[in-house]
């Protein structure tokens, strides 16, 4: 019963390819199971934008949108007929053909990314071996778009915003990429259900072999998590749509339902990164203690993306945006050298075959390791609470 | 000649034109990108993985970025292109005729123009791994050293110059007689 | 040490996100159309016309005097003065305007017309929900639409308007007396006129009764409700009635 339940989406699309001429099989398959995925986030990127929109009202003591169906969770249909009915403004000294295809070029490869994630047990759109090196490339590639929307619009504020988002996407990179060599090296592969299979619980274990659950695992989730969060342009690394200096950064010059797209792969972009964070740190669709197995798997998958979603609207509704310095010194001199530092301790921890004798080791080293680096990051100073001076504060009366 | 083969060698051949022929030089730059999306699709329909995608992650994610980005920044003004020389033409004709010579010498020399009769079976990325640490242990060891001193070389340019120091040039104000 | 910031930041942002859902009084929106702010006094938007009564027609106290017109910073005042004149709540005989038309999208409240106004006709109104499809038509208020009884001026500004009730209920009350007095004054000056001259015939006596029977009528009446009741009663004659004493006159 709960191996049915658990496979009652592979079943179903069995069903239906068993039903089409073997010639069109396939393509039947790839069809169905994007069209799923697609309207499966479709559907979720909207119910996030009101979510998020809620969620950090309730931080800052508001209501959030509550007037568009019930408990406004309708919202997001009100605002995608708006802006599918607005009108469509190109600046006219603008490049049109870049113009018009950035958007496109920024969401194809987003939406791309998703192929790779296993979403629950034989829940892959795209079983191969190099699926993480696919979900890197794809994303490498939205940096161009991100190029072409800024450069394409002729606005200075567009191209800065889009200098912005290059410099951060590049930095943020090579952390966010770094970050997962360490569970490649562990779980010897680079196919993403291969990455799920080996943080299982094995045979007569209790709890989950998760890569979180180790320390270098907990180090490498942060660092990616982190550069997820910039690589996604959401705060607190949203400088490239920093509203109060560039207005919107690389998408000013777009309007109507093409900003709806830069917004969608925005969102998306995050789904994305949240998923590949669950696969590689937070065991993917496996539960979490081995008691907990009859839970079907893609609810665990599904449970498990919610819930670092909620951590991205939490962290965006708490903090400010950085300043361009610190951004690039957080990158270079935090993240890069943490990352590298994960490599070595991960080829420690396998030697030592985990167990006490690897916590024992790697514990410590990170644990200096992250203090040090953050003290070099900001130094020895205290920040201390703000003295303001007002006029005539002082003067004898 | 699969469609897919069609497809992608004609991403290529197109992108290579426009790259060669676009008046704007940041089209140029966007239509090499082409190129490069079109020779990993041809590596990936070919069966190379992890050579497609690294490919794509590598000048798609990176190189292209830095071609567009030196295009923006050198650029003196507007339609300020330097003019090609009439003979420098043919000195470039010529270059590429010997590497289209040498490349097709090559390929026949390894095919003998004949299609495979059996399905080639691709290295998987463990393999390729293995061979890297195994046999090209020496050549991945040199092109690590390479990378290394380049990105010193890199860290050093953009140092802080020093008054009077060994690195870079003499200071601002401090300027050397003529 | 670095992320410490960051974790009490998360804490507190959390503690409001649960404490929002169980303690009401944390949420300030007030969710508009249903729950209102009440308005304070000072509150202004855009200006509309006192009248008193419950007739516009009669009881506007606007005089015509245009004063408001020519202050107006962005000139979104226009105001035609009547051919002809009506009586005030003194009695007394004035113009008043026959086109009082605001533009309220030219308006910035600014409130000059109000200080400038030597009769309070014209003070600051608290609606604002004025939003119209027809922005030009839509937004030009003519004299009917600016009226507003004096009950509503004392509804919204409570103070503002009893103390100018005040002022214009003694000013009333003084004219009244004077117009008793002058016409008791007449009536002696009448009486020993008609004594002093014993010889007088009836018809003198009529000639002498029949303008004091007939010229303070519109302002010797006593009491206010007869005040209200005069100009009421040459309501269906607006344009007649005045010109009778301004032909006597």
């Amino acid at each position: 019963m709960a191996a049915n339940v658990d496979q009652i989406f592979v079943h179903l699309m069995q069903m239906m390819v068993d039903r089409v001429p073997d010639a069109v099989a396939p393509w039947v398959r790839a069809a169905v199971g994007v069209g799923a995925v697609l309207g499966l986030f479709g559907l979720l990127f909207g119910l996030t934008t009101v979510c998020e929109r809620k969620g950090i009202a309730r931080m800052q003591n508001r209501l959030g949108p509550n007037r568009v169906g019930p408990f406004g969770f309708l919202q997001f249909a009100a605002d995608g007929i708006k802006s599918l009915t607005k009108e469509d403004v190109v600046p006219r000294s603008a490049d049109r053909v870049v113009h018009y295809l950035a958007p496109l070029a920024l969401l194809t490869p987003v939406v791309l990314t998703f192929l790779v994630l296993p979403f629950g047990r034989n829940m892959v759109l795209m079983h191969v071996d190099t699926g993480l090196l696919f979900f890197f490339a794809a994303g490498a590639s939205t940096e161009l778009a991100v190029f072409m929307a800024g450069w394409s619009s002729r606005n200075k504020y567009s191209l800065l915003g889009a200098m912005r988002a290059i410099a951060q996407m590049i930095s943020y990179e090579l952390p966010f990429i770094l970050s997962t060599v360490g569970v490649v090296m562990i779980a010897g592969t680079l196919s993403t259900v291969g990455i799920v299979e080996s943080q299982a619980a094995r045979p007569g274990e209790w709890l989950a072999r998760w890569n979180l659950f180790t320390p270098w695992g907990l180090a490498a989730f942060l660092l990616f998590l982190i550069a997820a969060f910039a690589e996604a342009n959401r705060s607190p690394f949203d400088l490239p749509e920093g509203e109060s200096e560039i207005v919107a950064g690389y998408f000013i010059e777009y309007s109507g339902f093409k900003f709806a797209l830069f917004f969608m792969a925005e969102y998306l972009g995050m789904f994305a990164s949240s998923g590949m964070a669950v696969t590689l740190f937070l065991g993917g669709w496996t539960a979490p203690v081995a008691a907990l197995d009859w839970i079907p798997s893609w609810l665990w998958f599904f449970g498990k993306l919610l819930a670092l979603i909620a951590l991205f609207i939490w962290v965006r509704g708490t903090t400010p945006r950085l300043r361009m310095d610190q951004l690039m010194d957080f990158a270079w001199k935090f993240m890069l050298p943490l990352a590298l530092l994960i490599l070595p301790v991960v080829a420690v921890w396998h030697y030592l075959g985990g167990g006490w004798r690897g916590w024992l080791f790697c514990t410590p080293v990170l644990a200096a390791a992250y203090v040090l680096l953050g003290r070099a990051l900001v130094g020895r100073r205290r920040i201390q609470r703000r003295v303001y001076r007002y006029a005539g504060e002082g003067v004898a009366s | 000649m699969t469609p897919w083969f069609l497809l992608f060698g004609g991403l290529v051949v197109v992108g290579a034109l426009g790259a060669m022929a676009l008046r704007n030089p940041v089209h140029c730059g966007l239509s090499l990108v082409v190129t490069f999306v079109g020779l990993a699709g041809t590596y990936l329909d070919l069966g190379a993985d992890f050579l497609g995608l690294a490919q794509i992650l590598v000048y798609v994610g990176a190189v292209a970025i830095l071609l567009v980005f030196v295009m923006l920044l050198t650029r003196t003004g507007r339609g300020e292109s330097p003019e090609v020389r009439p003979g420098g033409w043919w000195w470039g004709g010529l270059v590429a005729a010997l590497v289209a010579v040498g490349l097709v010498g090559a390929l026949a020399s390894v095919s003998g123009w004949k299609p495979r009769s059996e399905p080639m079976t691709f290295p998987t990325v463990r393999d390729l791994g293995v061979a890297l640490m195994t046999d090209f242990v020496l050549p991945l060891q040199l092109v690590g050293v390479v990378l290394t001193a380049a990105m010193i070389g890199a860290a050093i340019l953009a140092l802080p110059e020093r008054r009077g120091g060994r690195v870079g040039r003499t200071p601002k104000g401090e300027e050397p007689e003529q | 040490m670095l992320g410490v910031g960051i974790i009490k930041g998360l804490a507190e942002t959390g503690r409001n996100f649960i404490g929002s859902y169980f303690d009401r009084d944390r949420l300030v929106t007030v969710e508009y159309p249903e729950q209102r702010v009440p308005l304070r006094e000072n509150f202004r938007q855009f200006p509309f016309l006192v009248h008193d009564g419950q007739d516009a027609a009669i009881g506007l106290r606007c005089v015509a005097c245009q004063i408001c017109e020519k202050e107006c910073p962005p000139q979104c005042i226009y105001i035609e003065k009547s051919k002809d004149k009506k009586p005030d709540h003194l009695g007394k005989p004035q113009f008043f305007p026959a086109v009082f038309n605001i533009d309220i999208s030219v308006c910035m409240s600014c409130q000059i017309c109000v200080e400038v106004c030597p009769f309070d006709a014209i003070k600051m109104d608290q609606d604002f929900e004025l939003s119209t499809a027809d922005r030009f038509g839509g937004l030009l208020l003519g004299k009917t639409q600016l009226a507003r009884p004096n009950t509503h001026f004392q509804r919204i500004h409570p103070r503002e308007a009893a103390e100018i009730d005040t002022r214009r209920a003694d000013e009333r009350q003084k004219a009244e007396a004077k117009a008793k007095a002058d016409a008791e004054a007449k009536a002696k000056a009448a009486a020993a006129a008609a004594a002093g001259t014993a010889a007088a015939t009836t018809t003198a006596a009529v000639d002498a009764a029949k303008p004091v029977g007939a010229r303070p009528a519109p302002t010797t009446v006593p009491g206010p409700a007869s005040a209200r009741a005069l100009p009421g009663a040459g309501a269906g004659t607006v344009p007649a009635a005045p010109s009778e004493p301004g032909g006597q006159v």
